[in-house]
């Protein structure tokens, strides 16, 4: 059998290729117009105050993800490399800079028309996900001559407390005044509110696409979900990422109903730790369907999931869905969780990808596998690589290592 | 290849295409090794299996149409279609392989060309985990050759050379190249060659023992404690209690591939003669 066939394609993609489509388009138009300001943000910076305050909303991250998997990451991160930008940092950070200075993005093949990213009027960051995301807008900012402001979270948070999400909600309310002089408009908290809601119907929305794994076999693989998860991430508190959800989640559902797999013959479930390996994901996702293996849940794609906002409160509320972010979290919180999950999606075996240039997502660094074998007595598999540094990627030694892996899965079985 | 055939004489084939060498055995269904070869891989992993398996299948006194199965393993299973189209991983040939010599609970450790592997195997031969190294070549067989390479001794001089030590010079590096760069040091400083060689063999075996924690009965594998068992002896000094070792440790891979090949072939044969009992 081929094996693109034991691979079921999302029928919704071409409706998600097109959102995504307009919203770049929009980004563009609003850059090159001035129709309406661009802010740059962080995955989980405070997008709903910027898109409530009429913001047009870049995310690098996004972009450092498709300069990844379009491969293009491996030219551009060895020109921030010579530039002083060290190899063992953030290769978002790397491909992204690198990408800038060769003035070479893949939005223009994606997108015909666009020729660069859009030009910000002003860089937020939340330091939730790392310290480089603050490095990264701080080298835009001196380049482009555009404010970086942002919230500085706290790390290692167990439970989070209501000191933590006092001092982020000042923090975010301290962002307000700098945003209103760009924008020329006061913040209408009406709108805010509105926004936070859309944003909690968009998360609790993906939460239910991602919990259709919970079926046997899954309807969905984690590759699929790092594709799905593009509306999410850049149009959470917009109508069009719930349309697209609910048409998303009622194709995975049918496919439950008719017990088609997203892997043909599922016969083992993985979850995986850690940042995608995104210049292979397709050959990543292949090795395992030819193994009839369905990687299936993450913590990653789980990682847009937001329970806190709430529309009534919804700078608090903000405030405390970016703390309670997995990875700002102690390791005793983020070994519950993973147990947690392994238990919900009946997982016969954990990947952790031990990303070179990403710490903070490499979770297999402080003994945290060892101890989740222990106590759950599923097998782990640590794999070296990268999000975007395919220098620290060696196929051979993937592929060994996966096949192995499932071999001794399916001793157990 | 999977022929008709399943009388007791039938013999059954591993080839484990490893990146620096090679190795193909014949075994009979009671397991016993008739014929073996070990050839440098070079850049015809095709050629190279098929030389080794006319010398093992000379040795054990039998001919290709003899070969009821065979399995390949290692970093060129792919390219030996000519024989098999079946293969399994070098882990799960060295566990299998690995408890053949000795049934009981162990750890494989094995040293290879490229890489090496830490493999927990359970008492009932079940593979409970593994760990490879890094991307590093440093520990590694491939470490051993730049070595030699760098001292101008040759790789069959090692072992001895090692054993002859009256001292031992360190290596910190992870890093091959900078490891290689603290052998000039030594060098630079009238070091001898033979301090400078159990140094070196010291520095492999640290490499290996922090990929993870060993069980009790830890059995060494593979070509370069196959030629160099002076390292298995500072394994074991190392850590505290003896080393287990077969005859053939550069053979364990295959071993492992030919004890599969044999394994599947028996229980298709027992599947067929269930059906034909049936009637089916």
């Amino acid at each position: 059998m081929a094996e693109q066939s034991m691979r079921r394609k999302i029928r919704a993609t071409e409706l998600m290729n097109k959102i995504m489509s307009d919203y770049f388009y929009g980004l563009h138009e609003a850059a090159t117009t001035g129709k309406r300001k661009v802010a740059w943000c962080t995955s989980v910076g405070p997008a709903e105050l910027l898109r409530a305050m009429g913001f047009a909303v870049h995310f690098p991250e996004n972009h450092g993800a498709m300069l990844g998997s379009t491969r293009m990451s491996t030219e551009f991160i060895p020109v921030a490399n010579a530039s002083g930008y060290s190899p063992d940092i953030c290769s978002y950070l790397t491909a992204d800079i690198g990408s800038w200075m060769k003035k070479i993005t893949p939005l223009t093949k994606a997108y015909p028309g666009i020729d660069s990213v859009p030009k910000p009027d002003v860089l937020v960051y939340n330091t939730n996900q790392c310290r480089d995301v603050q490095d990264w807008f701080s080298w835009y900012s001196k380049e482009l001559g555009v404010p970086a402001i942002g919230i500085s979270s706290p790390k290692n948070v167990n439970e989070v407390t209501e000191g933590q999400i006092d001092d982020v909600t000042r923090q975010i309310e301290a962002l307000i005044p700098t945003l209103e002089g760009i924008t020329g408009n006061k913040l209408d908290m009406d709108r805010l509110r509105d926004t936070v809601a859309l944003s909690k119907e968009c998360s609790e929305l993906w939460r239910k696409v991602l919990e259709t794994a919970m079926a046997s076999p899954s309807p969905l693989t984690f590759f699929d979900g790092t594709i799905q998860m593009g509306p999410a991430v850049c149009l959470r508190g917009t109508q069009e990422a719930i349309d697209y959800y609910k048409v998303l989640l009622a194709e995975l559902e049918e496919r439950i109903d008719a017990g088609v797999a997203a892997v043909e013959g599922e016969s083992l479930r993985i979850y995986w730790e850690g940042m995608p390996v995104w210049g292979r994901l397709r050959q990543n996702s292949e090795l395992f369907a030819t193994l009839r293996t369905t990687v299936l849940a993450s913590t990653y794609c789980s990682s847009w999931i937001f329970p806190s906002f709430d529309a009534k409160d919804p700078i608090r509320s903000m405030a405390k869905a970016y703390l309670e972010l997995f990875i700002v979290r102690s390791d005793a919180y983020k070994e519950q969780y993973i147990k947690g999950m392994l238990e919900k999606y009946r997982i016969d075996g954990i990947i952790y990808h031990d990303a070179k240039t990403c710490p903070y997502n490499s979770n297999n660094r402080y003994g945290l596998p060892q101890r989740v074998e222990a106590a759950t007595g599923i097998p782990s598999l640590v794999l070296s690589g990268d999000l975007n540094d395919l220098r620290c990627v060696s196929d051979e030694q993937t592929k060994t290592n996966i096949v192995a892996f499932v071999e001794q899965l399916q001793e157990r079985k | 290849m999977r022929a008709a055939s399943t009388n007791t004489s039938s013999a059954f084939v591993g080839l484990d295409m490893g990146s620096s060498r090679s190795k193909v055995v014949v075994i009979d269904q009671s397991g016993r090794l008739l014929g073996h070869a070990v050839r440098k891989s070079g850049i015809d992993f095709s050629k190279t299996a098929r030389l080794c398996l006319d010398t093992a299948l000379a040795m054990a006194g039998a001919e290709f149409g003899d070969i009821a199965h065979a399995i390949a393993t290692g970093y060129g299973r792919g390219n030996v279609g000519f024989v098999t189209d079946a293969n399994k991983t070098e882990i799960g040939c060295l566990a299998r392989g690995g408890h053949h010599f000795f049934p009981e609970a162990i750890t494989v450790i094995d040293i290879g060309g490229q890489d090496n592997k830490v493999i927990k195997v359970g008492a009932e031969g079940q593979r409970l985990g593994f760990k490879m190294n890094r991307k590093c070549a440093a520990g590694t067989g491939a470490f051993l050759e730049e070595m030699s390479a760098r001292l101008d001794v040759s790789l069959e001089e090692m072992n001895d050379l090692a054993r002859a030590a009256r001292e031992m010079i360190k290596l910190g590096s992870y890093c091959t190249v900078f490891s290689a760069t603290e052998v000039l040091e030594s060098i630079r400083h009238g070091k001898p060659v033979s301090d400078i060689v159990k140094g070196i063999f010291y520095s492999m075996i640290r490499r290996v023992l922090e990929m993870d924690s060993l069980t009790e009965r830890v059995v060494m594998t593979g070509g370069v404690v196959e030629h160099n068992v002076y390292m298995v002896e500072m394994t074991a000094e190392i850590i505290g209690r003896s080393v287990l070792l077969c005859e053939h440790p550069q053979l364990v891979g295959a071993m492992g591939a030919a004890l599969y090949a044999r394994d599947e072939h028996l229980s298709a044969s027992a599947a067929t003669e269930t059906q034909s009992n049936r009637g089916e």
